[in-house]
């Protein structure tokens, strides 16, 4: 029989486990209502307004609306793929949070226990949490092709070709970190950044930066977001990949978007910006948890910001810049990259 | 024991899957279970204490060459084409592959000469094993490295160098 800290330990991580899956559950709710006062706000409108004081309650009422809508499944979809599609897009989103840590270990004060957090520091946590989020892209193409209707196969396609495209600079850019930082587990990732903001690796110069745009432009493309939203453009494709899904189903390959958002801006910030590191020493302590959250919460702000204010690419625009500039950019980058790492 | 009822459970879905592999008649769903039956041999790498190998393993295969397999797929429109010809007639020829693998696999195990040694490293550094294998592909094994990256190479400019021509042709017509 394994003795009491063990089950302690076991009981422990099946908590966290759960509380982090709480968060990812409820998070979409004020992702939703701050995207669109954003939007609102950048447009120079309102936003939601009705649904209680500044529309607060909004999210709450499309929640009601997608529980109770007809959940249609097409006549001549594939039943099987076209009901497991979803579920694809979302486990993988969820799984990712396994290997992403929010901090080191925190004293519970009165239980004299050190928590950690998070669920585990792997040896190879970065390449998991590429492995992963690549995976989320199957709920797209299986979801467009079961659909059965010309449009969701379009979006399926797009995205597909598009995954596949800005997949390898964005591991470069990957890789061009953890040759900075000597490790693949994401908390000695973070520890290589400690010290002050001179230390982040956005900022070790001149490569910092390159690796840092390469990885947001190539992952803004990865999530599917504006301006490179191509499997799912109103404009030519009704709604991609998602034009026969409605009510929950619908909501699952939202809540998968809204949460690859959140795992690309927290990858932003632990790969480049120093996790949980405060910018410079302050005389008096700061939990490491507020500089993480406020960091991640600017990121998300970034993409809301770039959603409403640039316009959609081309399609062969999208697969120029992938190509063409990411993928070489990136190649050149690795090389100066391993010679700065030799040389300096 | 949990370890063993583990393998257990993902060694049958594997194989599960792998026979729905080739006789789902649809090919989308043949490229569903084909996913399924990658993440069951990434799970068991786990299980044999090789993080990196399961990590790599979904990552190559799982997420960007069944990507490429499932576009091809529905590039080509044979989505809703049904597979009539199952086996090619090859129905026998593979039977008797499968049996003589079975043979030549029970004879090893009967005479215990299948042993996987760990070699000079121990539990706890191979789970530490990125390092490892990073070490001995760029020492021991360089060689054999150099010459599968020549060989991915040779694909790749042949790959090109097929577009091309076929580029060419459509130019002139």
């Amino acid at each position: 029989m394994p003795d009491t800290s063990t089950i302690l330990e076991f009981i422990l991580i099946i908590v966290k486990a759960g509380a982090i899956a709480m968060v990812l559950f409820g998070l979409p709710l004020p992702l939703t209502w701050l995207e669109r006062k954003i939007a609102g706000h950048i447009q120079v409108r309102l936003g939601p307004w009705r649904v209680g004081p500044h529309g607060l309650l909004q999210p709450f009422a499309d929640m009601i609306k997608l529980l109770m809508k007809e959940d249609i499944i097409p006549y001549k979809a594939d039943k099987f793929l076209f009901v497991i599609a979803p579920l694809l897009a979302m486990v993988p989103a969820f799984a990712v949070f396994a290997a992403i840590p929010f901090g080191e270990k925190v004293l519970i004060p009165g239980l004299d226990y050190e928590l950690t957090l998070y669920l585990s520091d792997m040896n190879v946590g970065i390449l998991y949490i590429l492995a992963m989020s690549g995976l989320g892209i199957y709920g797209i193409i299986l979801g467009g092709w079961a659909s059965n209707s010309k449009y969701s196969l379009l979006g399926g396609l797009r995205s597909s070709a598009q995954m596949i495209s800005y997949e390898i600079a964005v591991s470069f850019a990957v890789i061009g970190v953890v040759m900075l930082s000597n490790s693949l587990s994401l908390l000695d990732i973070v520890r290589a950044q400690g010290g002050n903001l001179l230390h982040w690796n956005f900022l070790y110069l001149p490569v910092g930066p390159v690796w840092f745009f390469i990885f947001i432009i190539g992952s803004t493309a990865e999530i599917n977001r504006i301006p490179f939203d191509l499997p799912e453009d109103e404009g030519t494709l009704a709604a991609g990949f998602h034009t026969e899904y409605s009510g929950m189903k619908f909501a699952f390959f939202m809540l998968a978007e809204y949460i690859a958002m959140v795992t690309v801006s927290v990858l932003a910030v632990i790969l480049f910006f120093g996790g949980w590191n405060a910018p410079f020493s302050i005389p008096f302590p700061i939990p490491p948890i507020f500089w993480f959250v406020g960091k991640v919460a600017f990121f998300i702000y970034l993409f809301m910001w770039v959603r409403f204010t640039l316009p959609r690419y081309r399609y062969d625009q999208l697969m120029n810049i992938g190509w063409k500039i990411l993928l070489p950019l990136s190649l050149v980058t690795v090389l100066v990259t391993g010679l700065m790492r030799l040389y300096l | 024991m949990i370890e063993q009822f583990f393998f257990y459970m993902f060694a049958i879905v594997a194989v599960v899957t792998a026979v729905l592999v080739i006789s789902v008649r649809n090919p989308v769903h043949s490229a569903f279970y084909l996913i399924v039956c990658f993440l069951q041999v990434a799970a068991i790498f786990i299980l044999l204490r090789s993080p990196f190998l399961a990590a790599v393993q979904v990552f190559i295969y799982v997420g960007a060459i069944m990507v490429l397999f499932l576009f091809a797929v529905l590039v080509l429109d044979i989505g809703r084409e049904q597979f009539r010809e199952h086996f090619h007639g090859q129905t026998v020829t593979a039977l008797a592959a499968l049996l003589a693998l079975f043979v030549v696999m029970g004879i090893l195990l009967v005479s215990g000469k299948i042993t996987a040694p760990l070699g000079p490293f121990d539990e706890p550094a191979l789970m530490k094993n990125t390092e490892v294998i990073g070490k001995s592909l760029y020492t021991s094994y360089i060689f054999p490295f150099e010459i599968v990256s020549i060989l991915l190479l040779i694909a790749l400019i042949g790959a090109v160098v097929l577009v091309m021509r076929g580029q060419g042709k459509e130019s002139k017509d």
